[in-house]
């Protein structure tokens, strides 16, 4: 294989690592607030507003509803005005970003639900304020949970980004869109997807080891 | 310390409306120990989370060392908190937290110090016996472990009431035991004013000083652990007391028993003996004075705290004015006489 194959292999691997980090990141930022919102304002929760409660799942819901194919052009505009462009893995990122903030906002929900509620009255017969129970025991008690959540997120990413690049995104999906499928290139094909494999063993088992870490049950 | 007045809880409204828990009074005086025995679902649970407001009462106050609680907003009313500890069945420890930092959650919620939690915390796993579990984390510990725990957690603000949620129905008898000996410790070393809640006549009996008996949703019977365990006044605490005591009349017997006397039956009577009537020998008298002989089926004796109780499921036989004359003899003495039925005599 020549060297210029090499190096466009390479920096397609570069490209993903790059649209699932940032997607990944900012993702987990907004929607791990969003999911906690989600959880703690559920009628008979520590600041329970229903209304609040339906409407955030309501647009939670729509932005999980919609195929991901479609958000990708959907939110060509939208791209246009964050990034001044529609093309390239910045541009990619955007709709990544937003397909995963649900995602990442219903698991973080999920992992807190399975915090016993025991605990959180435990928490307030000691007199402690919403804050105080979000921060020192609904999110500790659910970091395995979430970790494994952010971990599930981080492998969807994966796949997604090779659906973004194949519409002008770059990364190993329109390398091996590219080059393995138009060109009939077989050889790059089984690299892109070997590539892509192996990330998502090293991300899962990244997050299985943090898991295991963060877990005294 | 706590009292209660008026304090009623409903869930639901209209027609739906279930009534946990019914006006209730309750008064517990600076550094008792004072417990609510009752079965499941017959209230306490309710009755006990109205105290710290976990539930908000539907009427009535609370007060809380002179403080009325359910006048409070939100922000005094978690100041109010750190003088209330309380413990749970399932001790609700943080997994993610070892002993020592599950203890020190409290003093991080009120802002305390770093190196004074340190101060703090060390003490109280001194106190509870959990020196060497520093950095274990729950799930590594027994369940007793796990609820010394829970009270170190529970003392960290230095509370001046101990609230106590079925803390020992998890534990085995000889766990129990243990825990039930810390709480008394606690309560005689610190002064602490503890109310605990449990269906457990064992738990009432080893610790404490007064005792409620509720049922659906009320307080029924109210008093000294000692009266309540010689006579209970009401039927329920009866139950509550023989089924503890494990005096029932032995199922043979049962089948055999008739409600009515007859001229040839012999009449079968509990006698429950407490006070002076313990060390009176009665069943010899009966014998001798009253010319009627005593079959005793079942008997037991049984300490409660300072006081000794009896108990004798016994059939009297004679002829029917002697045995009329033999309860009568024992009703004048201090003791209880229940007549269980009558059997006919044998033949």
């Amino acid at each position: 294989m020549s060297s210029a194959m090499l190096e466009l292999i390479l920096e397609a691997t570069l490209d993903t690592l790059y649209m699932v980090g940032i997607s990944g990141l900012i993702a987990a930022a907004l929607g791990l607030p969003l999911g906690v919102l989600l959880y703690v304002t559920r009628p008979g929760q520590i600041l329970a507003q229903p209304s609040t409660h339906h409407v955030l799942g309501m647009i939670t819901n729509i932005g999980r509803s919609i195929p991901f194919i479609i958000l990708l052009v959907a939110l060509i505009p939208v791209t246009r005005m964050l990034v001044g462009t529609s093309i390239g893995t910045s541009a990619a990122s955007v709709p990544l970003t937003i397909a995963a903030i649900p995602f990442v906002a219903r698991l973080v929900e999920g992992a807190l639900n399975e915090v016993p509620p025991g605990l959180v009255e435990a928490a307030q017969s000691m007199g402690a304020t919403p804050y105080q129970i979000i921060t020192k025991v609904l999110l500790p008690e659910a970091r395995g949970g979430i970790i494994t959540g952010l971990t599930i997120t981080v492998v969807t990413l994966v796949s997604y980004s090779a659906m973004a690049g194949a519409v002008g995104g770059g990364g190993l999906g329109d390398l091996g869109i590219r080059y393995g499928y138009h060109r009939y290139n077989p050889t790059i094909m089984l690299i892109t997807v070997v590539i892509l494999v192996v990330m998502v063993q090293g991300f899962q088992s990244l997050g299985d080891t943090l898991v295991r870490k963060s877990d005294h049950k | 310390m706590i009292t209660l007045d008026n304090v009623s809880k409903t869930y639901g409204s209209g027609s739906q409306a279930i009534h946990a828990l019914k006006p209730t009074n309750l008064h517990v005086p600076q550094g008792a120990i004072h417990g609510v025995i009752g079965l499941s679902g017959a209230g306490k649970s309710t009755l006990i989370r109205c105290v710290n407001l976990l539930e908000r009462p539907t009427t009535g106050r609370v007060f809380v060392d002179g403080q009325e609680l359910t006048a409070l907003d939100a922000k005094a009313l978690n100041q109010a908190r750190h003088r209330v500890g309380m413990i749970f069945q399932h001790f609700n420890l943080l997994s993610s937290r070892t002993v020592f930092a599950n203890v020190a959650l409290p003093l991080e919620l009120m802002g305390v110090a770093k190196r004074e939690i340190r101060d703090r915390v060390q003490p109280l796993l001194d106190l509870t016996g959990l020196s060497d579990k520093v950095d274990k984390y729950p799930a590594e510990l027994s369940g007793g472990q796990k609820q010394r725990v829970a009270i170190a957690r529970a003392l960290a603000s230095r509370p001046k009431v101990l609230l106590c949620d079925e803390a020992t129905s998890a534990l085995d008898p000889q766990t129990t035991a243990s825990i039930l000996e810390l709480l008394q410790d606690i309560n005689r070393k610190l002064g602490l004013t503890i109310l605990l809640i449990t269906h457990e006549m064992e738990v009432v009996k080893t610790i404490c000083h007064k005792v409620g008996l509720i049922s659906a949703g009320e307080l029924v019977e109210e008093a000294d652990v000692g009266d309540f365990f010689t006579a209970p006044s009401t039927r329920l605490g009866r139950d509550f007391l023989n089924a503890f005591l494990e005096l029932e009349p032995p199922q043979a017997l049962v089948d055999r028993l008739e409600a009515q006397a007859g001229p040839s039956t012999h009449p079968v009577v509990r006698l429950t003996f407490a006070g002076d009537a313990v060390a009176t020998p009665l069943v010899s008298r009966l014998a001798r004075d009253c010319g009627v002989d005593v079959s005793i089926l079942e008997a037991k004796v049984e300490s409660i705290q300072d006081r000794t109780l009896g108990l004798m499921i016994a059939e009297l036989i004679g002829s029917p004015e002697k045995t009329r004359e033999a309860l009568d003899y024992l009703e004048s003495h201090d003791l209880q006489v229940e007549v269980l039925g009558h059997v006919q005599r044998d033949a």
